[in-house]
């Protein structure tokens, strides 16, 4: 057997430490305080943008319920769609709404679980804060129609600015996501001039692209005469300047926490005919008109699931609507709208279990 | 007649190669040094054994997903290190010519190049599909994919370069083929080997995509593999990815930590087998 | 060693033994091809709605229009064979040349540090290679690197501004960075093998220590070297989170502009960005195409290596 100089044998020695390494990770296992019994382990995800209220949700309501343990991943909302339809997710995060067609194959629930807002920040030297666009000079910018600061289209809307002479770098997401689909539908809605249409993805004719919200965040910050979309939470949180966009009833409405939920309360009653309704360029006092509502995908019929997690499914996602809403505001998410709260208790008591209802 | 002197030449080779050295070093330095300050500071006692606190909280960390990637590695290396060696020992020792041999080689080759989201993709499809929920093993089965490649690759070439005088004798000596194989040319091989499980084993510590299909994540302690468990791969990009300044901290740190396991294991590993790098006369 | 050859057995037990051997290894070395063939349908068969319905424009293609159904993936494929391309040949000549000067001319104290920074370069996970591209070197590399480039030779269509940060070059400098530790480490290996009496022989007839690598060292280590080359480009051609995070994401180049300054994509950056939001048949389809073209690209190059290394195998065995 092969030795060492001191005549120990480097098989034991290995052989010693595996079974020590082993002793340790047992005895760690078994030291750690037990997890209290599992009445139910769901597993989630999907779209990104809610993902920081969903884990304070999912923690604070595990506080609570010990017994329940939740776990919700980014996988972007179409990901979230495709799990939920394989039923390898017990529910989903979505920022764009399932197609007729999708429902016709499954039949699933849209819960609002939040609002969002996408602001257009940009990195303009010497313009701090302040910039105004509305859709069309948006559309052109992104369609690169518009390639330089001081274009006409710009200065008109921003008469006390001085803008530079400079080529404009678009910056926009290289991955598909819900932001570029809440972005787009906007443009699509406010300005003849869009022609990409609108979805998780377009072909973006300029620009380079960059991962994520917080990839974009970086590349604007680090290119000058930058523009790009995000998450007003990014922007806000990477204290990127974001521009006032003009909204239907001309207004140029700063993206703020008010001005978002203002968009969620008058498009509220639109939800009530079809949950769906994109709430996109809506008129209205100091709406900003960027803004979505974020769904929760859930089946109707939870008979597949076990009695716990059924039950554990549809009670998180009241105690989300009702009680989880207390949350937002300090992560920089609107509350939903009481009449949106009401909508979210009527499409829960549709749920069902072996017939009967779940609420 | 040369224009440079042997002497001279040598000279200029010791310097060229040097310098291409400090050149390689250079943005290790730098990136080792990025994770370093950046992800020092993260690191505590909390940071190492709690669990991950809610966005918009202090604190917490990021025990659980230590405790993953320790769990799904040991996994994934017990599946894809022996099959690996195996198959290695097999294309050196066994089949050099045979048709088998070339569309083994062929094959072990094309696992190399494959994207690590593929493996992702095939795990999903295989295991996590079937029984309808995230498990670790299905993360252990992909990972495990991806180091065969590389252990099978390097276990060949160093069994290779074997002398054909050791084999010669040992069956003068009128030692069985596989224990030739197994007990002599592989020990003499060892340094390769083990260098190619070496590298494969912190190529799965620093890859996502494939967990991000198979084991996913978890924000709790890992109560069986046959459910999601939560990791570090996943737990950096997800911190990385998220905006928010703690937990970027945490993700350098998180970084900073993997890098010292993979390291950990690295020098631990060789500093128990014979030195072999006897160098230069 | 083993005693156990010694004790009286009959040679008929031993050929029980070697066949038994012989044949688990056959098992698994089966089993990987098994394994791999699966994979291999899986990708076929989600494929099939995609080949389809564009028949050969996934491959020639260049426009990437998911909401119009078009998938041409042209510029994606010519970013990954030439960013896995260039990131291998910069990384050979700095892999060789620090497995010579790890071999032959490092002293015992730099020979620790040096392996102990392989390995760390080695266990960086993919991650924080991205992000230090994305947050760090892109700024550096555009200010200091491309701009003044540009400026100076920006006539030559390659070397065209305008200077992006994230670029085809961004991505194939840190691929390079991660290809070394392969190459190296692994030809460090293979350089110490080098049968030392071949090495004193040539050393006791005068040569200097390049010549003993040069004469003795790399041609013995020869095919070992080309293995681990390859080993180190297929990891290239599936980096998948460094390229998502470095390269732009854009099919601006090759076609609207060849500089390799510009954004551009590879087939792993495109699946990675739009495989989680993709919802439409069609789309992951094409998606799991442009995988099976990087499979079936990957099994090319590696035919022709084999090709390569077949004529020059010599060791017969026995």
């Amino acid at each position: 057997m092969r030795t060492n100089r001191k005549g120990v044998s480097t098989t034991l020695v290995i052989g010693v430490l595996i079974v020590i390494i082993a002793a340790a990770g047992l005895g760690y296992y078994l030291l750690t305080p037990p997890a209290p019994e599992q009445a139910a382990t769901l597993t989630a995800g999907g779209a990104s943008f809610p993902y920081p209220l969903i884990t304070k949700w999912i923690s604070k309501y595990n506080s609570q319920h010990t017994n329940i343990q939740i776990s919700y991943q980014s996988i972007g909302s179409g990901g979230g769609q495709s799990n939920l339809f394989s039923k390898t997710f017990d529910f989903a995060g979505s920022d764009a709404p399932l197609s007729d067609a999708q429902l016709a194959n499954y039949t699933v629930l849209h819960l609002p679980e939040t609002v969002g807002g996408v602001v257009v920040s940009y990195n303009l030297p010497g313009v701090a804060s302040g910039l105004k666009l509305n859709a069309d000079v948006i559309a052109k910018i992104f369609l690169g129609n518009i390639t330089r600061w001081n274009a006409p289209e710009i200065a008109a809307l921003n008469t006390n600015l001085t803008l530079p002479d400079q080529d404009i770098v678009v910056v926009r997401r290289s991955d598909s996501s819900g932001t570029t689909f809440v972005f787009t539908s906007y443009l699509a809605n406010a300005s003849a001039s869009w022609t990409l249409g609108k979805g998780t993805t377009v072909n973006w004719p300029v620009g380079i692209g960059a991962p994520g919200n917080s990839g974009v965040a970086s590349s604007i910050k680090q290119t000058p005469y930058s523009i790009g979309y995000l998450e007003f939470f990014y922007a806000k949180n990477n204290s990127i300047p974001y521009a006032y966009v003009e909204n239907r009833n001309g207004q140029f409405v700063e993206p703020t926490l008010t001005t978002i939920s203002n968009a969620a309360k008058v498009g509220a009653s639109l939800l009530t005919k079809d949950v769906r309704f994109p709430i996109v360029n809506l008129a209205g006092d100091s709406v900003y008109p960027i803004s979505s509502f974020t769904y929760i995908l859930v089946y109707k019929d939870l008979s597949y699931m076990d009695k716990a997690k059924a039950t554990a499914t549809v009670g998180f996602l009241w105690w989300a609507i009702h009680d989880g809403q207390s949350y937002s505001e300090a992560l920089l998410y609107p509350k939903l709208p009481n009449e949106v709260v009401v909508l979210g208790e009527n499409i829960l008591r549709q749920m069902t279990y072996q017939g009967r209802s779940l609420v | 007649m040369a224009i440079i002197s042997r002497r001279g030449k040598e000279r200029l080779i010791k310097y060229l190669c040097f310098l291409v050295t400090t050149v390689a070093v250079i943005p290790l330095l730098w990136i080792i040094g990025e994770v370093v300050v950046n992800g020092v500071s993260a690191i505590n006692l909390e940071f190492l054994t709690s669990l991950p606190a809610p966005f918009g909280e202090s604190g917490g960390g990021i025990g659980n997903a230590i405790l993953g990637t320790m769990i799904i590695n040991a996994m994934a290396c017990l599946f894809g290190i022996p099959v690996g060696i195996l198959t290695g020992m097999h294309l050196s020792e066994y089949d050099l010519t045979s048709r088998l041999g070339a569309v083994v080689r062929t094959v072990v080759e094309s696992l190399s190049g494959v994207p690590s989201i593929i493996f992702g993709i095939f795990a999903y499809s295989l295991i996590v599909l079937t029984v309808r929920h995230y498990t670790a093993i299905a993360a252990a089965f992909a990972l495990g994919l991806m180091m065969i490649p590389l252990v099978a690759k390097a276990t060949e070439e160093s069994m290779r370069v074997v002398s054909n005088d050791i084999r010669e004798a040992a069956t003068a000596l009128g030692i069985p083929k596989w224990i030739r194989t197994t007990k002599i040319v592989l020990s003499i091989a060892k340094g390769g080997v083990l260098t190619g499980c070496l590298l494969a084993f912190a190529r799965i510590s620093g890859e996502t995509a494939p967990l991000l299909f198979t084991s996913l994540f978890s924000f709790f302690w890992p109560t069986g593999i046959d459910q999601p468990m939560a990791s570090l791969q996943v737990l950096i990009y997800n911190y990385a990815m998220s905006g928010f300044e703690n937990w970027i901290l945490k993700a350098w740190g998180a970084s900073l930590l993997l890098v010292i396991i993979v390291v950990s294991i690295n020098v631990l590993v060789r500093s128990l087998t014979k030195p072999k790098y006897k160098g230069g006369a | 060693m083993d005693m156990l050859f010694m004790k009286t057995k009959s040679s008929r037990f031993f050929n029980i033994q070697d066949s038994l051997f012989k044949y688990v290894l056959i098992g698994f070395s089966i089993l990987v091809v098994l394994l791999f063939v699966i994979l291999f349908y899986m990708l076929i068969d989600r494929s099939i709605p995609s080949f389809s319905a564009n028949g050969l424009n996934s491959i020639t293609g260049t426009v990437w229009d998911s909401e119009k159904g078009l998938f041409g993936a042209l510029p994606a494929i010519a970013g990954t064979l030439i960013s896995a391309l260039i990131a291998t040949l910069i990384a050979i000549p700095i892999s060789l040349g620090m497995a010579i000067y790890f071999t032959e001319y490092a002293p015992q104290r730099i020979r620790s540090v040096l392996s102990l920074f392989i390995d760390m370069l080695a266990a960086i996970p993919s991650v924080i290679y991205g992000i230090w591209g994305l947050w760090v070197i892109s700024p550096i590399v555009k200010t200091y690197i491309q701009q003044p480039i540009v400026g100076s030779i920006g006539f030559i269509p390659i070397f065209a501004g305008p200077a992006y940060g994230l670029s085809i070059f961004l991505a194939s400098m840190i691929l390079a960075i991660m290809v070394v530790p392969i190459i190296s480490s692994l030809s460090i290996e293979l350089l110490s093998s080098t049968p030392s009496s071949l090495r004193e022989g040539l050393i006791s007839l005068g040569a200097t220590k390049w010549e003993t690598v040069r004469h003795v060292g790399i041609p013995f280590a020869r095919l070992g070297i080309f293995a681990a080359i390859i080993l180190g480009l297929g990891r290239a051609l599936g980096e998948t989170m460094v390229v998502t995070m470095a390269i732009g994401n854009s099919y601006i180049w090759p076609f609207q502009s060849p500089s390799m300054f510009a954004p551009a994509t590879t087939i792993t950056s495109k699946i990675a960005s739009e495989l989680y939001e993709a919802t439409s048949t069609l789309h992951i389809s094409s998606l799991m195409e442009l995988a099976l073209i990087l499979l079936v690209v990957t099994i090319l190059i590696n035919s022709v290596s084999r090709v390569i290394i077949n004529r020059r195998s010599k060791r017969e065995y026995f």
